[in-house]
């Protein structure tokens, strides 16, 4: 077979191509190059492993590839993009299972016989890395849940859940110390099966709490933590390109957490403590009336506009608007309007979500606008439609030091000559918070599933 | 009414309050106006000039007084040295006069007009409006002190403003500090900067920042937070430590400067004293410095009122009487402020003043009505900048973040530091070897991961999330190097975690090529 040498030199090179994936992601004309380079570091890990020494259930190995890699493509092939939240977060689950069965194998794997402190160490390392695996599981099925609307997306809180999740935390830690003290083989058994039920326990509690506006932070805390557990598994099996990667992952993850949460101008800890949207209690509520129009009005509006935003939410993303929106932008910039997309940082559900349904339906890249550079256009803009967005679009989060999104950056839409909702119905948004911007003098509401309000509209631009 | 022009009797004065220009356009407002004989004389105005557009010429000074009903001067009125009568006995009983009285240096004369029951209105207490900016002849004169002030310092300075380069050798443009950003420092910016030398502005209102800025000048920053905007769009006095930081900012500058242009006045204040004996000793020989504060003595320590020195080799200007210089040219200016204010006395156009104290700006303006000292005018809230400030509040603004800020701070940024450095090296002390270098390997890992992931456009975040989740999959090794390990229990795990970790890489890879595949333009 191969030599250790060459298996550790494929790893390096392994371990390079990551980071050149990573780094090939920060701009639209290196992306596609990054994903590949990606794809081939993971080819010569694989490879390289496969044909080293200490590999020889070749047959078991090959079934479950392959079993695995038909699955991943039908469903890659399968999805559709309003549903790329749910995928993320069901394929973030599968890493922490992956992870702790993985420490499991190996902690019934005797075969090292290690002794003192390298032992406890090395104990101290699948005790870790299962833990963060199983929270990284049940918290992603939760979080996959609440995407797919299998679970009511609201923050479900039990009394004194801080002092719940310390218990269960303490618990862990006493188990540890007796998983640690645990002399014969297999003796720590029991604690360590007891342990990954709290940490199942624990996951899911931690992503229940959260509420559905929090979503693009906790997908994304939720990549950091399979990164965390990749590495943790790392360390047990003292893989080096394990450690790179997973580091890699987790810090990734980490960094996008924390744009997501400067984006909503929350702090990370009590995105983490939940309970978002359950303190709107003294805010001030919403009094005014609310204009409606019809398709009609709505598409006079727009033939007399000369400059149009718009502005996609999940709305768009559940009603699949975007190839419909695409059309009528395509009408409109033919008829000489100005039409530009702006696009708050935690629109839809997880980061950038918004953007790859509009890349899905085609709309060219270049008219759409992060919320930072088309915010000050907002006075110049005839029309804006909102599509489906409600807290990103709120006044309140600037001028109500109650609301409970106060202080969250926000598209003014409202500066605009006029503004335009398309909705369902009068109902809050995910974050429970009622919102000015629908009683404000300048807006006019089209109620309606977003989808067959546009497709009128397109109707009768087109007429 | 009658509107009487005398000759300004102040010594060395040579501006008039009206010129042919404006008094023509006076006349048409249906006044008549009679100039004193000889009152443009030092302007280079003739009393021809004059008569050629409608004005009565009177021989004497005491004709004059008689018959106007208005009076407009420059100066403040004083004691006429032919006559030997004060002004305001020449002034007929409620009479108007409309020229500069600084009331409050001049009380008596302001007790004197009084006794004639005279209604004056001071056009150094016009406020600061945007609508009353047309009448502000204090800004005029300062304008045109600020250009003289250049002029007066290029005569004395015996080297070129502008850097040249030529078959004799290169010569260094001349460096200039200008002190004090308002309507003179300003022009004086403006006027060194186009004789082509390099200038420099301080002022202690950091606003006007942006207008030195704009007329190319750098602006001296101090490494100190303290608004220094009173009311009225003027400057304030500062905090001590204020006032320290900018000694010391001065003193550097002052070695390496050629001209010190200095402008600092606080209203109704002695001028500050800002450039010491010791910074003019420590200027290079043939150094220039203009006073334009040596009215209200000085913003240098040696400036003489009204001369001309020499100390240390450095020429120190104390003029006053920069305006008068060029007579012309300010009498021109001065007389169309007045012109304004005329008008808006005389909305009607019928010759007749009425002073409207109702009206922001001409009450401001009057110091007297018909014998009543108003002086000084109630406050009025409106500044030339947002947001006036009081001085109680800037200065203990000053005090707060300076002190008790200092010491906690650098040690709240450095505990993270010290206890993530103590819980490494804790670690350190008792991980084997082995455990150290994967451990380095991790933690430079997530440099790596921090420093790339900054890059990351927004609109990529979703591929960037669903590559990661399939370069994470990479978990797969671990449970390959597993699977040949002895022992069912693990051969089945790790299957397992193959089988799953599989479905995780190639879903991953596969629906982010997807998705990029969408962002083609």
């Amino acid at each position: 077979m191969i030599s250790p040498g060459f298996i550790i030199m494929s790893y390096v090179v392994a371990s390079i191509l990551f980071i050149l994936s990573l780094s090939g992601l920060s701009h639209q004309e290196t992306s596609r190059r990054g994903n590949y380079y990606g794809m081939a570091g993971m080819a010569i890990a694989l490879c390289a492993t496969i044909l080293s020494d200490s590999v020889d259930s070749y047959i078991i190995l090959i079934i479950a590839l392959a079993i695995g890699g038909v699955i991943g493509t039908k469903a890659a092939i399968k999805v559709e993009m309003t549903q790329m939240p749910e995928l993320v977060a069901i394929m973030h689950s599968l890493v922490g299972m992956a992870a702790v069965l993985v420490g499991y194998a190996n902690f019934i794997d005797s075969s090292f016989g290690l002794e003192g402190i390298e032992k406890t160490i090395h104990e101290v390392e699948i005790y870790i890395g299962i833990f963060i695996g199983a929270v990284t599981f049940s918290g992603s099925v939760i979080a996959f849940g609440k995407l797919c609307g299998k679970i009511d997306g609201k923050p479900y809180m039990i009394p004194g859940r801080h002092w719940l999740n310390l218990g269960l935390l303490l618990a862990t830690l006493w188990l540890g110390s007796i998983f640690l003290s645990a002399t014969e083989t297999g003796g720590g058994t029991f604690a360590l099966i007891i342990m990954t039920l709290i940490a199942f326990a624990f996951g899911v509690h931690m992503v229940m709490a959260i509420g559905g506006a929090d979503m693009p932070v906790v997908v994304s805390m939720l990549n950091s933590y399979s990164g965390w557990a990749a590495a943790a598994t790392g360390f047990m099996l003292s893989n080096d390109l394990l450690i790179v990667t997973g580091a890699l992952v987790g810090s990734s993850g980490a960094i996008l957490s924390y744009i997501m949460c400067r984006a909503m101008n929350r702090h990370f800890l009590s995105v983490i403590a939940g309970g978002f949207g359950s303190t709107g209690g003294e805010a001030a509520t919403v009094e005014g009336e609310v204009i409606s129009i019809d398709v009609q009005e709505a598409t006079q509006l727009l033939s007399d506009a000369k400059k149009i935003i718009i502005i996609p939410g999940y709305g768009m993303a559940v009603a699949h608007a975007q190839h419909t929106v695409n059309e009528i932008t395509k009408v409109l910039r033919a008829q000489g309007k100005n039409v530009a997309f702006g696009i708050h940082p935690v629109a839809g559900r997880m980061p950038g979500h918004m953007n790859v349904l509009l890349a899905e339906a085609k709309v060219p890249y270049d008219i759409v606008f992060e919320m930072d550079e088309i915010n000050d256009d907002f006075a110049d803009v005839d029309v804006s439609i909102v599509i489906g967005a409600n807290d990103i679009v709120n006044p309140s989060a600037l001028d109500d030091p109650n609301s409970p999104i106060a202080g969250m950056p926000v598209l003014e839409c409202w500066k605009s000559a006029t503004t335009i909702v398309l909705k369902r119905s009068m109902a809050t948004g995910y974050a429970g918070v009622g919102n000015p911007l629908f009683v404000h003098k300048n807006t006019r509401m089209l109620f309606g599933d977003a989808n067959d309000t546009m497709q009128a509209v397109l109707k009768a631009i087109n007429s | 009414m009658e509107i009487g022009i005398p000759k300004e009797i102040h010594p060395g004065e040579k501006r008039v309050a009206t010129t042919p220009d404006v008094a023509e356009k006076i006349i048409q407002l249906g006044f008549d106006v009679s100039i004193e004989s000889g009152a443009g004389v030092l302007a280079n105005i003739s009393d021809e000039a004059y008569k050629e557009v409608g004005c009565t010429i009177r021989k004497t000074a005491k004709t004059l007084w008689k018959n106007a009903d208005i009076v407009f001067k420059v100066r403040p009125p004083e004691t006429h040295p032919e006559l030997a009568l004060d002004e305001t006995e020449l002034l007929s009983k409620g009479g108007h006069v409309i020229s500069f009285i600084w009331p409050a240096q001049n009380k008596d004369l302001l007790q004197k007009l009084s006794d004639k029951n005279a209604t004056v209105l001071a056009m150094d207490c016009v406020p600061r409006l945007s609508r009353s900016q047309k009448m502000d002849a204090l800004s005029s004169m300062a304008n045109i002190a600020g250009y003289r002030a250049v002029i007066e310092a290029a005569e004395h300075f015996d080297r070129f403003f502008t850097g040249q380069i030529t078959a004799a050798g290169k010569i260094a443009p001349a460096k200039i500090m200008v002190i004090g950003a308002g309507v003179a420092g300003l022009a004086a910016i403006g006027t060194a900067h186009s004789l082509g030398a390099i200038v420099r502005a301080f002022d202690t209102r950091p606003e006007v920042k942006e207008q030195i800025e704009s007329m190319d000048a750098e602006f001296l920053m101090l490494e100190f937070v303290e608004d220094g905007s009173g009311s009225g769009g003027y400057a304030k006095t500062m905090s001590k430590e204020f006032i320290a930081a900018e000694m010391d900012l001065f003193a550097r500058q002052a070695m390496q400067v050629d001209i010190i242009i200095t402008t600092a006045l606080i209203p109704g204040k002695p001028a500050p004293k800002l450039i010491t004996a010791g910074m003019v000793e420590s200027m290079r020989p043939g150094s220039v410095i203009v006073d334009l504060a040596a009215e209200q003595g000085g913003n240098c320590a040696l400036t003489e009122k009204d001369k001309v020195i020499v100390k240390h080799g450095v020429t120190l200007i104390g003029y006053t009487d920069l305006p008068s210089r060029m007579a012309a040219q300010s009498s021109q200016l001065y007389a169309t402020n007045l012109r304004h204010l005329l008008t808006e006395l005389c909305p009607d156009k019928n010759g007749i003043i009425d002073v409207n104290m109702d009206d922001d700006v001409i009450r401001g303006t009057t110091v007297i009505k018909a014998g009543q000292i108003t002086w000084p005018p109630p406050a009025l809230a409106v500044s030339a900048t947002p947001a006036p400030q009081t001085e109680e509040p800037a200065v203990a603004d000053v005090e707060k973040p300076a002190k008790p800020s200092l010491i906690p701070e650098p040690i709240k940024q450095l505990l993270p530091l010290v206890l993530i450095g103590s819980a490494l090296f804790a670690l350190g002390s008792v991980a084997p070897v082995s455990f150290m270098s994967h451990f380095t390997v991790f933690i430079l890992s997530c440099f790596i991961g921090y420093q790339v992931i900054w890059n990351v456009s927004a609109s990529l975040h979703t591929p960037l999330m669903s590559v990661t989740n399939a370069i994470s999959g990479i978990i797969i090794i671990g449970a390959v190097i597993q699977i040949s390990s002895p022992g069912f229990m693990i051969t089945l795990l790790s299957g397992l975690a193959i089988l799953i970790a599989s479905i995780n890489i190639a879903g991953g890879f596969l629906v982010t090529r997807r998705m990029l595949e969408m962002f083609k333009k």
